[in-house]
């Protein structure tokens, strides 16, 4: 069946939500990655450390150049994702719904090539 | 004769095929190889006797020899290419093409798509058809399809009817792609757009007898093309409703609308498009529109739709009840300065309010505002 990659998109600037909020939200994330393991949906995921902890290498000749933080500072970054294996777009947007619901962040969907 | 055919069987046969091979491009191919055959032969061998159910077991034909050659290089079965049978569907028994407007319009493609792609599989316009409808290149009409039926294919979005639960939102999103090819129509003055919508329209009246907002919107396109006839003058400008000569509305729309919003409210599940059409059911009942009536039909409307266009037209049915100052106070502070419908209400208000500079002002706004050319002469020769 096809895979997805289920992307969270972090906001770069502005003060994290209040510490109470953030534990609503773990814990609403922790319920998610159940329900797609029990589902039998899930294939892999995870949270991301925030992009300052980030390495970048390019390639440079026959060189690689290895620099101290993130491949383009955005507005946004990828704060962590889902990998599901589901029938077809119709059931990954399903899931790609209830991972907003329990992040309350944007969620990019996006097919994977095999 | 095939060109009728084409356009009245292409989207059957797409769907058929689609169905069969599981790929919108390879559907293509074989329909239009199937096309093709029939130019070569029916000229000299004659049509037919089914020339539909031709056109498809030729193209099912053409599709399989293309594959049996494919499995010839790849050594695969042929099997191996046709669609699983997509077993596991629950409900009734869909006709093909229904199952393809719902991929066509999913809410995954954007709007453009959707239109290009309802048009072109569905309607079988040709690519630059549809580049004159959308006001795009062909080059770039083109790639908007190819990219849209890439995402099809490469994001898995499904070939089927909603279930149940999701089939509201989800037929909404339909009509929105029907009603946007109408409204484009109908404002740029384009009879083919208008007729292409309302084709598409009965084809779903026709696949989903059942919804009440399927017959509602084809009410509500049928009404207002039927006084397509009365609403320029012979100098090409804009004529508003009340002036119309009514003899020029066409009675059989008109009948046939009458009819399918009657068939609505015995259903009493009203909705945005089945109230829509009431509304122009009373304008073209009689010698003169009941405004009362279409008051209180947007009243209905204002409960389920709130937006600040039906506030809008409210505002003018509520002037012709209780006079112009009641509608300028409805349309004061309506977010609408860039819609060049609200800056022409107002200054028929204002106008009727014994008040001509700020009456002129707000027609010349209207007419800066206005994508179509009698529609700004009208505006322009009311200032």
């Amino acid at each position: 069946m096809p895979h997805y990659l289920l992307s969270v998109v972090e906001p770069s600037f502005g003060d994290p939500p209040p510490p109470a909020d953030l534990e609503k939200i773990m814990a609403q994330v922790d319920r998610f990655d159940r329900e797609m393991r029990e589902a039998g949906v899930w294939v892999f995921s995870g949270g991301l450390h925030p992009p300052a902890t980030a390495s970048t290498l390019r390639p440079k000749g026959e060189d690689v150049l290895v620099s101290d933080g993130p491949f383009i500072e955005g507005k946004e970054h990828l704060g962590g994702f889902s990998i599901i294996d589901v029938p077809d777009l119709d059931a990954a947007l399903e899931w790609g719904r209830k991972a907003v619901a329990a992040t309350t962040l944007p969620v990019e969907v996006r097919p994977f090539r095999w | 004769m095939i060109e009728e055919l084409y356009r009245a069987e292409y989207g059957r046969a797409v769907a058929v095929l689609t169905r069969l091979l599981g790929d919108l491009d390879a559907a293509e191919e074989a329909v239009q190889d199937a096309f093709a055959a029939a130019v070569q032969r029916w000229p000299a061998a004659g049509v037919p006797p089914s020339p539909s159910g031709w056109i498809i077991t030729t193209a099912r034909n053409a599709a399989i020899d293309r594959l049996r050659r494919e499995a010839k290089r790849t050594g695969k079965h042929v099997e191996a290419f046709l669609s699983q049978s997509p077993g596991g569907e629950e409900g009734p028994v869909h006709d093909e093409r229904l199952r393809l407007i719902f991929t066509c319009c999913h809410p995954a493609l954007s709007m453009t798509a959707r239109v290009a792609l309802t048009l072109r599989l569905l309607g079988g316009l040709t690519t630059p058809e549809i580049a004159r409808v959308l006001l795009m290149s062909e080059p770039a009409t083109a790639q908007r399809i190819v990219r849209a039926k890439q995402k099809i294919k490469a994001a898995h979005i499904p070939y089927r009817v909603p279930r149940e639960a999701d089939l509201p939102d989800r037929l909404g999103g339909v009509l929105a792609v029907v009603y946007l090819i109408f409204t484009e129509g109908h404002g740029a003055d384009r009879a083919d757009l208008c007729a292409e919508a309302i084709r598409l329209g009965r084809l779903l009246a026709e696949l989903m007898p059942d919804e009440p907002e399927v017959l509602g919107l084809l009410a509500l396109m049928l009404l207002t093309e039927a006084r397509r006839p009365a609403r320029f003058a012979r100098d090409g400008s804009l004529v508003l409703l009340a002036d119309q000569d009514r003899t020029l509305w066409d009675r059989s729309l008109i009948a046939e609308g009458h009819g399918l919003v009657r068939r609505c409210l015995r259903r009493d599940r009203p909705g945005p498009y089945q109230i829509q059409a009431a509304i122009n059911a009373v304008h073209t009942d009689g010698p003169s529109s009941d405004w009362r009536q279409v008051v209180q039909l947007y009243d209905q409307l204002m409960a389920l739709a709130p937006t600040p266009v039906v506030a809008l037209h409210r505002a003018v049915a509520v002037a012709e009840v209780e006079g112009p100052s009641a509608g300028l106070a409805l349309i004061e502070g309506l977010p609408l300065q860039q819609y060049h419908v609200f800056h022409a209400v107002r200054g028929d208000f204002l106008r009727r309010l014994g008040r001509p500079t700020e009456a002129a002002a707000a027609y010349a706004h209207a007419a800066a505002l206005s994508p179509n050319e009698a529609e700004r002469r009208f505006l322009t020769s009311r200032q």
